[in-house]
């Protein structure tokens, strides 16, 4: 079978906006969540989010190339322009070799908004202007990533709620390890703004925990209550392993294995059989057992149910008390869309650079998250092989299995 | 409001904000070949008229303009025809 390996990796994150920063805060423990005071004007029950920095273009990119591009878009853009400069594929490379796209994402709400505002208040669809449309849709990010970058090969996105850019890596494997594609550009991408979050926050899953913005996402932590949302842009650039050996590329690590399934319960519940299937899938398909697995960046988001979930299906996958678990959202809160994917490459960050990273603010288990060994302070550990979980609504569970090369 | 007035805030807004080289706006150069003009800049520019000069252009009646010179001409008439 092809192999599929990793060869360049971009990230915009609240917890820095390059791997290096990244890395750093990872090893760290270095918290990006804070309160965004206009919310709580707009109506939130919570002001808490990750914060980034907005992205400056003006002068990087033309001006049709950066009108076109949402929020989610722009953090998409510099995500993968770093991916790229880093897997040594600049512009003349991209023309000459066919490069898929497979990205997560599953919204745009500022875009729609935004232009339903302008509708409203001028009466007049024709002073929406050229690029509402291609903000609006969800595939604006593959859209826009593939016009910029000139991407020839396969163009989708991948909409799966909070496992989209999991899902997307999975997927991008396998059209390379089906020799339908040797590169693919994956990942995830996901906006930061009141408008997007509204009506998540009405459903009452957001922690309130805002005397202290930094504790306030504690993944399987006894006292947690709720997640915090957060986003930007995680990009991943898969490669046939023969092919990144011919041209001499750096490799950062090998996509063993991909597991994926759904619930087929209610649209808000999480579930231990499809959990666990996922992982057991993804372990499966790596040729691997649970006890080779090294780590588990676990998707526990800080709610109650879903950590709850998670903690179970983690233990009947590996046993109580033993693969190391954390859930890297303690620090960057919950980013959605983006999460499957830069988890996945969090996780790169952990594996190369020889260390776990903390599941900050978790003091002690409940009943349900007893039992794992969660890892709660920065340590040095050398891992050869992690798992990655990501689930979403609707019930859909993906599972990444990676190995260090 | 002059012809030169027209002119000089069409100028200004193809620079600033379609960030068009100013040596490429003279009078008789063609808004597609010369200026680099596209189908989805002429729906922008609907949106930068009104902002500036308070009418509504069509950007099919745009069809028929193909020169700077004649844009110029095509928004004074239109802001003629409104009274402004």
């Amino acid at each position: 079978m092809r192999r599929v390996v990793i060869t360049g990796i971009g990230i915009y994150s609240c917890i820095g906006q390059s791997a290096d920063e990244v890395s750093n805060s990872l090893r760290s423990g270095r918290s990006g969540i804070g309160i965004e005071e206009m919310r709580i004007a707009y109506g939130y029950r919570s002001p808490l989010t990750g914060i980034l920095p907005q992205p400056q273009l003006r002068g990087v990119l033309d001006r049709r190339q950066r009108v076109r591009l949402p929020q989610e878009g722009e953090y998409a853009y510099i995500s993968t322009k770093q991916a790229f400069e880093d897997a040594g594929m600049d512009e003349q490379y991209r023309r000459d070799n066919e490069i898929g796209v497979f990205f997560g994402n599953d919204s745009s709400a500022k875009a729609v908004i935004e232009s339903h505002e302008t509708v409203v208040r001028e009466k007049d669809t024709t002073l929406l202007g050229a690029s509402s449309l291609f903000q609006s849709m969800t595939s604006t990010v593959t859209m826009n990533l593939s016009t910029i970058f000139s991407l020839r090969g396969v163009n989708i996105t991948v909409s799966a709620a909070c496992a989209s850019g999991s899902h997307s890596v999975g997927l991008a494997a396998t059209f390379i390890r089906q020799g339908m594609q040797d590169i693919v550009v994956c990942g995830g991408a996901q906006e930061v703004n009141h408008l997007s979050m509204v009506s998540f926050d009405g459903l009452g899953a957001f922690s309130l925990r805002t005397d202290n913005p930094q504790g306030a996402s504690r993944p399987f932590d006894a006292s947690r209550d709720g997640l915090v949302p957060s986003g930007g842009s995680a990009t991943l650039i898969l490669e046939e392993y023969e092919h990144a050996k011919r041209r001499g590329a750096k490799i950062y690590a090998e996509v063993l294995g991909y597991g994926f399934s759904s619930n087929g319960g209610k649209i808000s519940e999480p579930s231990v059989e499809g959990a666990s299937l996922a992982m057991k899938r993804a372990i499966a398909d790596a040729a691997l057992s649970a006890s080779d697995i090294g780590y588990v960046n676990a998707h526990a988001t800080s709610t109650r149910l879903g950590d709850a979930t998670e903690a179970l299906a983690i233990k009947q996958v590996f046993g109580r008390d033993s693969v190391p678990v954390t859930s890297t959202k303690s620090m960057t809160g919950h980013e959605c869309w983006m999460s499957g994917a830069s988890e996945v490459l969090y996780s790169i960050l952990m594996m190369k650079g020889g260390f776990i990273a903390p599941n900050i603010n978790f003091e002690k288990p409940d009943s349900d998250t007893e039992g794992l060994n969660i890892v709660s302070r920065p340590t040095d550990k050398k891992m050869e092989v992690c798992l990655s979980n990501a689930f979403g609504f609707g019930g859909t569970n993906s599972a990444l299995v990676l190995k260090n090369l | 409001m002059t012809r030169e007035e027209v002119k000089n805030t069409v100028n200004g807004f193809l620079v600033e904000d379609l960030e068009i080289e100013e040596n490429k706006l003279r009078e008789d150069a063609l808004l597609k070949e010369d200026v680099g003009i596209d189908s989805l800049d002429f729906v922008d520019i609907v949106v930068l008229v009104e902002e500036k000069f308070g009418i509504k252009i069509k950007a099919e009646e745009m069809a028929g303009v193909k020169t700077l010179g004649a844009f110029y001409d095509y928004v004074e008439s239109r802001l003629e025809v409104s009274g402004k």
